[in-house]
């Protein structure tokens, strides 16, 4: 089947849907791939690099369109480009359904298929390759940094300089979802101090792992909504979460708010009277611009100073980062064309009974099939004491014993063991005595020197002791045919063959034992 | 050669036999080691020979018997392959213990040989022949069973006879009471009757002990049974009054019981528990009760995404296991090693205590393939460089890199170490099928999200690997 990228048509989209590198995997799946010409330019991939790779390039959208079995694409397509599908095309790429239901009626319309990367299962452990929105916000946090950092009259880090010391910046992140977490290692990589807050308590964990300091609301209630999403709170918890937003503005010199709700418009964090306590020259980037703004004063799309401080509210950061962006929303479409085409012969399979593809799945074949089924709810977040309880078995493999024994074993220990020697003395005879004190001498050599032996001779070990165990021979050798004794008749016939029986037994151990320990150490090399 | 030649003689064996274990202590030494012990055998058999307890009567016999069993032993060592080694041990193990049967026997039957002993003397005697025949046939019994175990012609499932315990315990009762029995025999002829039940229950017990133990419990087994072919050694010296003996089998006897005793422990089991049979019974419900189904999803890949994941890695931790040894993989994981080492990975082993059939046994067919033996480590070292790996290739391994031994109490192998090769970037499990380990629990390995699987027999995907990696 053939794959087509034409060129993201909203004003001053940079991305593209689909990297030369990705071109590659694609036609290895057994794909066709034509691209639209120039449609990687803004990224700085150029038509002679989709070419080096398989890649054919058509001249205009139309032709693309037309050509085109599977589209991939970034943004959704405006209605001219609706125009140009014809039946049984498949579209991916982000839709936003239930924004945009006028778009979904019209794709209907139609009778295309149409993938949503924005409407993927994100819980399931299995899409999270496929996860476009992940690796977007990923990069929305990373660059809502940068912004904040060059519109900052200062330094991110603090130093120490011939001219005088430079405080490190203060950097607040509201929010510690993808974007957050993001750019909580951004800014502490930069060498700012971090603060996150988050309504969700067990992304606390996450937070102080990227170098941030989760700063708490004085406050009891879980705030997590399921599916990983946050969920609005209760009065006493907003009131008390203003308190600590307005104490965090007259400190910080950066915000960066990242707070969405799911369906709803976006949370109002910073107000107007916390924009003017903040210091001149401070900076916020509002990354919830597009629904409505976490700050109150900030215009979407827009850079704007207010009360002396800087309001960023741009809606295009990942397309500001473009080439990275389009790599990895490239790769999400890889990984998704891979589960459409588990055959690997370029055809694809939209599998509605497959968890995954049924989300993404927002139109299938003119019918709209969203919103899907409620997936089976995840399981809530286990708590982490459960896990504690079981720490890391302790390392009892140390050689030569493990740790001293309790004081009341030990005791007993000895005491069976004087029980013991007492019992030998009192009864056995002096000749038993002597050979005993080599038996109890032995064991103990035997014990130090074999503690001495390193695991990877183990098997050498056993084959050798199996070799030198063979000494039994000795047994066998003395009674084969001792000295005449005066007085005693003794079976000779009888003895003779069990001990010819005996030596020929421990003689196979002896020979191969001993050459079979020769042969694997041989083996032994640096 | 007068008796105190000889003495002298047996005391020069047994400081070479030590030395001989002490220079296992590292693989420099090692060869040397194993010529002390070579050295060492030569002089205790010729000082026994030319000695005075031995007349030219009995040369041409000891000589034709000797180079008999020789030439079979010499041959097996030859022909052995390393991946057979556990059931070789086993083999042998049951030769020592027949041996001190058959020595145990004969002593009793020759009256020369208690014609000096007299009164407790006599007792003392007779109970070390007793005690030395039934450690020798319990040996030599086991063994067999093992090594029907190890090369497959017995399966490796526990046989849980109902009431063993109280069997066992029975036959030891009938043990002691024909013991007495034995003791108080008047004449040699009263005395081989209780002899011969014994020799029967012992034999019976050695099978029975054997059959109930798992087949993830053998390197235990082994190295229990290496322990007692020592202490029938160490009988059977008691018995002729033989102080080589004596030392010789308790080097062997202690050398197997710490061997068994590391076994247990890195399996997180007491010696007891392993020996009282299979594993998950002492609860009598099977191990898939036990714990969580694990969650998520099984992610297969297939050859050449092992080999780009291995070409793109910069530290790579393989992890053999049992099945590598059954499929024969070790030659092509050594190619995969040495073609990646050229690349500049940094290419190791981590090897769990347990990993196979006996001790050691991954080092011994790791180092037939060739694999320098600096980088092979043993589980404590290498453990904490997971975090650092970019990727844990697990060959035909399954219990040894369980999570759920950390994870979760509930599982029936809870506690015992492991290789954590999910702390890894990836890990890549070869497997032949979802089945599970000899343990009989899930391994939530499996569908952790940095986990892939590659199914199939090592040793076929293994090659297309290296195929896939020098394309």
């Amino acid at each position: 089947m053939r794959i087509g990228v034409p060129a993201e048509t909203f004003p001053g989209e940079k991305r593209v849907a689909t990297v030369p590198e990705v071109v590659q995997k694609l036609v290895k799946l057994g794909f066709t791939v034509s691209v639209q010409s120039g449609a990687g330019d803004a990224a700085n991939f150029d038509d002679d690099a989709y070419k080096a790779v398989g890649a054919q390039v058509a001249p205009d959208a139309a032709a693309l369109w037309s050509a085109a079995d599977i589209v991939f694409k970034v943004r959704a397509p405006d209605a001219r480009e609706v125009g140009l599908m014809h039946e049984g095309q498949v579209l991916i790429g982000f839709i936003w359904p239930a924004q945009n239901p006028e778009l979904m009626q019209q794709l209907a319309a139609r009778k295309v298929t149409v993938l949503a990367m924005d409407s993927l299962p994100r819980m399931l452990s299995r899409a999270q390759k496929m996860d476009a929105l992940t690796s977007m916000a990923g990069i929305t946090g990373y660059r809502a940094v940068i912004e904040a950092a060059h519109a900052f009259g200062r330094f991110l880090t603090g130093q120490i300089t011939a001219a005088g010391k430079v405080p490190p910046a203060k950097v607040f992140i509201a929010g510690a979802g993808v974007a957050g977490l993001a750019a909580i290692g951004t800014a502490a990589s930069l060498g700012a101090i971090v603060r996150a807050n988050d309504t969700r308590a067990e992304v606390a964990d996450q937070v102080v792992s990227l170098g941030g300091e989760f700063v708490k609301v004085d406050y009891q209630e879980e705030g997590s909504g399921g599916g990983g999403y946050a969920k609005v709170m209760s009065e006493g918890f907003q009131k008390a979460q203003r308190e600590m937003y307005a104490k965090q503005a007259r400190e910080v010199d950066i915000i960066i708010t990242t707070a969405l709700i799911p369906g709803k418009p976006a949370p109002r964090l910073i107000t107007a009277e916390m924009v003017r306590s903040m210091k001149p020259g401070s900076v916020i980037v509002d990354l919830a611009a597009e629904q409505g703004g976490n700050c109150e004063l900030t215009e979407p799309g827009k850079i704007v100073v207010k009360h002396g401080v800087t309001l960023i509210g741009y809606t295009d950061l990942p397309s500001r980062l473009a080439r990275q962006s389009s790599t990895l929303y490239s790769n999400n479409l890889f990984r998704l064309a891979e589960e459409l085409c588990k055959t690997k012969d370029g055809v694809i399979n939209v599998n509605m009974d497959d968890e995954a593809l049924r989300g993404l799945t927002v139109i299938k074949d003119g019918s709209i099939t969203w919103p899907p089924p409620t997936p089976k709810l995840p399981a809530p977040p286990q708590l982490v004491s459960s896990e504690k309880k079981i720490s890391t078995p302790a390392k009892t493999h140390s050689r030569g014993g493990s740790a001293p024994m309790s004081g009341n074993r030990l005791a007993i220990m000895f005491g069976v063991a004087a029980a013991l020697f007492w019992f030998i003395g009192a009864y056995a005879p002096a000749e038993f005595l002597g050979h005993f004190t080599v038996f109890v001498l032995a064991c103990f050599v035997g014990y130090m020197v074999v503690w001495n032996v390193t695991p990877a001779l183990h098997t050498p070990l056993m084959s050798v002791t199996n070799a030198i165990s063979s000494i039994i021979a000795i047994g066998a050798l003395v009674q084969i045919a001792p000295p005449a004794m005066a007085g005693v008749s003794r079976p000779d016939e009888w003895i003779r063959w069990l001990a010819v029986a005996g030596i020929a037994l421990t003689a196979v151990n002896m020979f191969g034992g001993f050459a079979v320990t020769q042969r694997m150490l041989a083996m032994f090399r640096k | 050669m007068s008796q105190s030649l000889a003495s002298v003689a047996y005391i020069g064996a047994t400081i070479l036999f030590i030395l001989s274990l002490g220079g296992l202590s590292n693989p420099e030494s090692s060869r040397r080691g194993n010529l002390y012990g070579i050295i060492g055998m030569t002089i205790a058999v010729l000082a026994t020979v030319l000695g005075p307890r031995v007349t030219a009567a009995g040369i041409p016999w000891l000589v034709g018997a000797m180079v008999a069993g020789g030439g079979i032993g010499l041959y097996a060592a030859r022909t052995v392959q390393m991946t057979q080694m556990p059931e070789l041990v086993a083999l042998m193990h049951s030769l020592v213990g027949l041996a001190a049967m058959l020595v145990g026997f004969a002593t009793y039957i020759d009256p020369a040989a208690s014609a000096e002993y007299s009164g407790a003397a006599k007792a003392i005697h007779e109970m070390e022949i007793y005690v030395g025949i039934l450690i020798g046939a319990v040996t030599f019994s086991g063994s067999i069973i093992a090594f029907g175990k190890l090369s497959g012609k017995i399966g490796g499932k526990p046989l849980l006879l109902p009431g063993r315990h109280w069997m066992n315990l029975a036959g030891l009762l009938t043990v002691i009471y024909f013991g007495r029995e034995f003791l108080h025999a008047e004449t040699m002829n009263d005395g081989v009757k209780p002899l011969i039940v014994m020799t029967v229950i012992a034999l019976l017990f050695g099978i029975h002990m054997v059959m109930a133990i798992g087949g993830a419990d053998m390197p235990v087994v082994v190295s229990m049974l290496n322990s007692y072919s020592g202490w029938a050694a160490a009988a059977t010296g008691f018995m002729l009054s033989n102080d080589l003996l004596i030392v010789v089998g308790a080097l062997v006897g202690s050398s197997g019981a710490i061997l068994s005793y590391i076994m247990c422990n890195a399996m997180n089991r007491n010696f007891i528990s392993v020996i009282a049979g299979g594993f998950g019974t002492s609860g009598g419900t099977p191990a898939a009760a036990a714990g969580a189904q694990p969650a998520g999803e099984v992610i297969p890949v297939n050859a050449t995404e092992t080999a780009d994941l291995l070409r793109d890695a910069k530290s790579v931790i393989i992890v053999p296991g049992y099945g590598m040894a059954v499929a024969q993989a070790q030659h092509t994981v050594f190619e995969i090693t040495r073609y990646l080492r050229e690349k500049g990975v940094n290419v190791r082993f981590g090897i769990h205590p347990v990993a196979g059939r006996m001790p050691g046994h991954m080092n011994v067919l790791l180092a037939e393939a060739k694999v320098p033996y600096d980088i092979v480590m043993e589980m404590d070292e290498i453990n904490e460089d997971f975090p650092k790996t970019d990727v844990a290739m697990v060959i035909g391994a399954n219990d040894i890199v369980n999570p759920a031994a950390q994870d979760d109490p509930a599982s029936p192998i809870a506690g015992m170490p492991v290789l954590e090769v999910w702390k890894a970037k990836t890990s890549i499990v070869m497997k032949r099928s979802m089945a599970s380990g000899y343990a009989g629990v899930d391994n939530p390995l499996f569908y952790k999200e940095n986990n892939r699987m590659l199914f199939g027999d090592a040793k076929k995907m293994l090659d297309e690997v290296l195929a896939a990696l020098k394309a």
